[in-house]
């Protein structure tokens, strides 16, 4: 099957649309996501490896390939985050977990969390892995105790 | 290729389904849209575990891959089990 996305201007002239030619007819039809105002949405990006993508929808096809524009990077470690600017992302669809729209009328994230500097959340970033590294390290060393 | 699930699915458009992915993520609500992938669009969604997942706040609505789903968790009465049974017995006879 061949299928094809394009975007080019509605004939009402400022939107973004997505059109979709189906060259073959009756084939199984991808799912159209539906996103319209390309360009204007801010999309949330879940990755495989747990990374939290942010930035304007640009493009995407069938396999969930994604291009955001403005893309950031959400560290979120406990109660502190911090949104590290990554530019123009394309996204090979294998490594999306989820897609989601953000409602621009509700708070991003709880108001009990703090934005912090790059080098604070990457410290934060740090002590936690350094954190489970040990906790499993010790679980190794406890094993032969046979508990859970 | 069986289209089986894909039009169970598709049947199940407008109800409210509990999506479990294989990161334990787990998403309730109505479900919008499916595709031949079993890629699926939820509306209105809401995590389950909502403290633990603080980024999903202001997610709405979402497109899940279909290769990430571990679960759908479906309304009990949206299971038709007569027509399931009809459909995969056709299915196993080959049309």
């Amino acid at each position: 099957m061949i299928t094809s996305y394009t975007r080019g201007r509605s004939e009402t002239g400022e939107e973004l649309k997505l059109q979709l030619y189906h060259l073959t007819k009756g084939g199984p039809r991808p799912l159209d996501m539906e996103f319209t105002g390309i360009g204007h949405q801010k999309l949330l990006v879940l990755l495989r490896d747990g990374r939290k993508l942010l930035g304007l929808l640009r493009s995407f096809d069938q396999f969930a390939n994604v291009v955001l524009e403005g893309a950031c990077e959400r560290v979120i470690v406990g109660n502190l985050y911090c949104d590290i600017p990554l530019g123009l992302y394309v996204i090979r669809g294998e490594n999306v977990v989820l897609i989601g729209e953000l409602d621009l009328e509700k708070e991003e994230l709880p108001s009990h969390m703090t934005a912090v500097p790059a080098a604070e959340i990457k410290r934060a970033q740090k002590a936690e892995r350094e954190a489970t590294d040990l906790k499993g390290s010790m679980r190794k060393r406890m094993e032969f105790l046979d508990f859970d | 290729m069986t289209y089986l699930f894909f039009s169970y699915f598709k049947d199940l458009v407008g109800r409210e389904v509990t999506v479990e992915l294989k990161n334990d993520l787990a998403i309730r609500g109505t479900l919008h849209s499916v595709d031949q992938y079993l890629n699926i669009k939820l509306e209105n969604t809401r995590v389950v575990d909502q403290d633990k997942y603080p980024h999903m706040l202001s997610v709405r609505n979402c497109f899940i891959r279909g290769s990430v789903v571990r679960y759908v968790q479906l309304p009990p009465d949206g299971v038709d089990i007569e027509l399931l049974h009809d459909a995969t017995r056709r299915e196993a006879r080959g049309g």
